[in-house]
């Protein structure tokens, strides 16, 4: 009898267990499957780090909301890269610095406001200006009158761009302070997106429900945890929407991302974690995109110090860059979600906009002997021991930065030739980057704002830019990039940059790694899924089943 | 014991100084936020020093945690990064963990205290030993080993949950995380009340209870367990704010958009508004648990007295 009623609390326990999580398998299970009905498609996000403002956003995040709610002067198509015209009519120009912008007639906001020379002009000026924080804002520095609306010190003594003037309610005029050949072409960036008057009268209200004139509209939006977007029916342009609607799902984790993926539960995941890189032919076979994204990764230098700025450096860096055996890694360590780098720019940009493969030559082709010879004639390396700092929280970099250490140790024939240096935090790392207190190398990337050669040269090497990190300053380098954004045409201009950047092989002031490849993989119940080259999934180009 | 609570309440002030500051230290010491705000490059200087200016980070950290401080008695914790109001980040955060903290109690109540009890009763058995066992191999698993296998398992290769929590995180959607988030604690609560029960099973009073006649489960339930309990609800009570803490592991396998979502995010975004405003509520929650605490064993043993 004692036995008995023992046994019965034990069964009783188990009972409870069991029916607890029984019922929880039941109650969620039921409301599964797949990412709804009526095409709409369920993709994978991450919260934006900043307000969703075209000037404020500066990250895929809030990058791919953009990209669905705004539709600007120009448009990089998907394929190619090329600006070609979308709102713009035509944009003249007679001395690549005075420009006339006509705006197309027939475009509205989903609110139903006309699409005027007013909005860009408003929009411009809103972002441009010091004291609406916006992180985009050094986009409109090359318009005149930058310096008054936003001064590097103090606060702003005008308002509004000297540069920028509506002429009628279709055509602008944009006055440049320098001459800049490719700027008609830099207008693809969300940046320089229309607003809405909306916007500037009830701004908090625009913030948590954005209105916009892409072929998407914001139906709902819960802040930090998901956003659905629906087709806009009365979309004017030629690429409309071909689903229902976009629901974007925030993920603290893109392994969990992945794993709804293989389970049912997504669509589209556009960003596989490198832990799944291994599986993922097995997990989704064809339906695993992996292109090239308009970003390279390099290794840096600190020429703001002096043991690192000597006549024997180049030899240096360029033994260095000899050292890294660049195919092996990214085979090895990201399944060819890399490409070996031998130049400065990104295949995304394609031949005629100026990427060259091996225009590097020599100096970035693995060879263990020359490095080893050249790193000794240039004196060795500076305080004896190569410090590679990277940020440890995000994005794998310790893999990758012990694969090149190791590598450079065993071309040198000496183990303790180079170290990675972890550093705790993504933000920590850049303040430590951009205050110059690194004495030692740093990974450094470079994401393209717009596909253009003179995106990836300019704002990171050219003497005092705005990411020049290392302080790496070359008047010959500087001297070529001013004559090629002088240079009225588009071939010339490109071939001029090459030019300069045969400099930077000659110098190697940073070391090209690899070209980073945007990867997707997808349910399904979807088709015709790409990626541009800002990695960000073309989404009205995705078809349901 | 109204003094008596008086005094604890007192005595949470300096505590809760102290920790804030502490946390508002190692927040600041973790270097210049605003670097990483603007991606790979640096920020242009005129609007970092604006948004330096308008997030008062331009200011001493002593004179930064005293503003701040007063203006958390108003009921203003700051503004997030993305522009939203530190107090919104909470009223999604905090029901989205309360819930889960709940679901986990529970099991760790109902599975813990009832295994705790039959392995107590039997000592020595088949079933103390296979529950021994089993709880020492789920104490030397780390969480995310099992939140991962039961996700896997669970989720993908048998469907029968969603492998990931929906941003409304209902009741029935968190069972299988809390299990997880409990796990660990679930087999301590069983340890701990088996080892109770045993030692109270010999005590004078239950072998009178016995004599007088009572019928068994009168002798367990009301003399037995409830002498047996106090240390199992001191590890409750201070688990309550441990796992509201500590679920960042299984919020992350789960995509749950609790606290420790936010928390996670606060610290790699450096955002000091988030991170001290999200840790002073747990602080507030771990003290007040405490003190619960302590007032429940006056109730379970009436020989404790507060005075």
């Amino acid at each position: 009898m004692r036995g008995a009623t023992q046994a019965r609390w034990a069964a009783c326990a188990v009972v409870v267990a069991l029916a607890a999580t029984a019922c929880g398998g039941g109650g969620s299970s039921s409301g599964g499957g797949g990412g709804g009905a009526n095409g709409i498609v369920s993709s994978s996000w991450g919260d934006p780090q900043n307000p969703l403002e075209p000037a404020n956003t500066n990250e895929v995040q809030g990058g791919k909301v953009l990209d669905m709610i705004f539709r600007g002067l120009k448009r990089y198509d998907p394929k190619t890269g090329a600006a070609t015209d979308m709102l713009a009519e035509k944009i003249e120009t007679k001395d690549n610095q005075n420009f006339t912008v006509t705006v197309k007639d027939g475009w509205t906001f989903s609110n139903g406001e006309k699409v005027t020379a007013k909005s860009f002009v408003d929009a411009w000026n809103y972002g441009a200006l010091l004291k609406n924080n916006q992180k985009n804002a050094y986009f409109f520095g090359y318009i005149e009158g930058y310096d008054k609306v936003h001064p590097d010190t103090g606060s702003a003594t005008a308002d509004k761009l000297s540069g920028l003037k509506a002429v009628d309610a279709r055509t602008f005029t944009v006055k440049l302070s320098q001459k800049f050949s490719l700027w008609p072409d830099t207008l693809g960036y969300p940046a320089f997106a229309p607003l809405p008057q909306a916007f500037f009268t009830d701004h908090a209200a625009w913030v948590s429900k954005p209105i916009g004139n892409g072929p998407y509209t914001v139906d709902k939006y819960t802040k930090g945890s998901s956003m659905s977007l629906r087709k806009w029916d009365k979309y004017p342009g030629d690429d409309k929407a071909q689903n229902g609607g976009i629901d974007l799902k925030v993920y603290t984790d893109n392994n969990t991302a992945y794993t709804d993926l293989t389970a049912g539960n997504l669509d589209l995941v556009d960003d596989v974690p490198a832990s799944q890189l291994k599986n993922v032919k097995a997990d989704l076979g064809d339906r695993y995109i992996n292109t090239p994204a308009g970003i390279i990764q390099t290794i840096a230098f600190p020429f703001y110090e002096k043991k690192w700025d000597t006549p024997g450096g180049v030899k240096v860096r360029q033994g260095l860059s000899m050292a890294i055996n660049r195919q092996q890694i990214t085979d090895q360590i990201f399944q060819k979600t890399r490409t070996p780098a031998s130049d400065w720019t990104s295949p995304v940009l394609g031949e005629e906009g100026g990427f060259k493969k091996g225009l590097c030559g020599a100096p970035c082709e693995y060879n263990a002997a020359n490095a080893k010879k050249l790193v000794q004639e240039g004196g060795g390396i500076p305080g004896g021991q190569l410090k590679i700092s990277y940020n440890a929280d995000t994005g794998s970099h310790k893999e990758w930065v012990d694969a090149v250490c190791n590598s450079i140790n065993k071309a040198l024939g000496n183990n303790k030739a180079c170290v990675g240096a972890p550093v705790g935090t993504f933000a920590d790392f850049r303040s430590q980057v951009s205050q110059q207190k690194l004495t030692g190398a740093w990974r450094a990337g470079w994401q393209m704002d717009y596909p253009l050669i003179q995106n990836f040269l300019q704002p990171v090497y050219y003497t005092d830019a705005s990411s020049n990190d290392g302080k790496w300053s070359n008047k010959q380098f500087d001297g070529l990039v001013d004559k090629a954004n002088a240079e009225s045409d588009k071939a010339k201009a490109v071939t001029t940059f090459q030019d300069a950047e045969k400099v930077l092989a000659a110098q190697m002031p940073v070391i090209p790694l690899w070209y980073q490849n945007g990867s997707a993989g997808y349910s399904e119940r979807i088709t015709n899924v790409s990626l541009n080259q800002f990695s960000v999934p073309v989404y009205e180009q995705i078809k349901v089943k | 014991m109204g003094r008596y609570v008086i005094r604890r309440l007192l005595q949470m002030i300096p505590v809760f100084f102290g920790t804030t500051l502490l946390i508002f230290l190692m927040v600041n010491v973790m270097g210049d936020p605003i670097a990483g705000l603007c991606g790979e490059r640096q920020c242009d200087p005129a609007t970092a020093a604006q948004l330096r200016s308008e997030f008062g980070l331009d200011k001493p950290v002593w004179q930064q945690y005293l503003t701040y401080m007063g203006n958390v008695f108003t009921g203003d914790f700051g503004t997030a990064f993305n522009g939203q109001k530190v107090t919104e980040l909470m009223a999604t955060a905090f029901p989205v963990t309360i819930r889960l903290t709940v679901v986990a109690i529970v099991f760790e109540i109902v599975i813990g205290i009832s295994l705790g009890v039959v392995t107590g009763l039997r000592r020595g058995r088949p079933v103390d030993t296979t529950v021994l066992i089993l709880t020492l191999v789920v104490i030397s698993i780390p969480t995310f080993v099992t939140g991962l296998l039961l996700q896997l398992l669970l989720g993908v290769e048998w469907g029968v949950i969603k492998p990931s929590v929906s941003p409304e995180a209902p009741f029935n959607e968190l069972l299988v995380p809390g299990l997880v988030l409990a796990s660990v604690s679930l087999a301590y609560v069983t340890r701990l009340t088996r080892t109770s029960i045993a030692e109270n099973a010999r005590a004078d009073y239950v072998r009178t209870a016995v004599a007088k006649g009572l019928p068994r489960r009168r002798v367990v339930i009301r003399h037995l367990l409830r002498n047996s309990l106090i240390p199992v609800v001191t590890f409750i009570g201070t688990d309550v704010g441990a796992l509201m803490g500590g679920a960042i592991v299984t919020e992350r396998i789960f995509n749950i958009h609790g606290v420790g979502y936010q928390l996670y995010q606060g610290i790699l975004r450096q955002n000091s508004q988030t991170v001290v405003g999200f840790v002073t509520i747990l602080v507030l929650v771990f003290l007040a648990a405490n003190l619960i605490v302590d007032l429940l064993y006056a109730v379970l043993d009436p020989r404790i007295r507060y005075a």
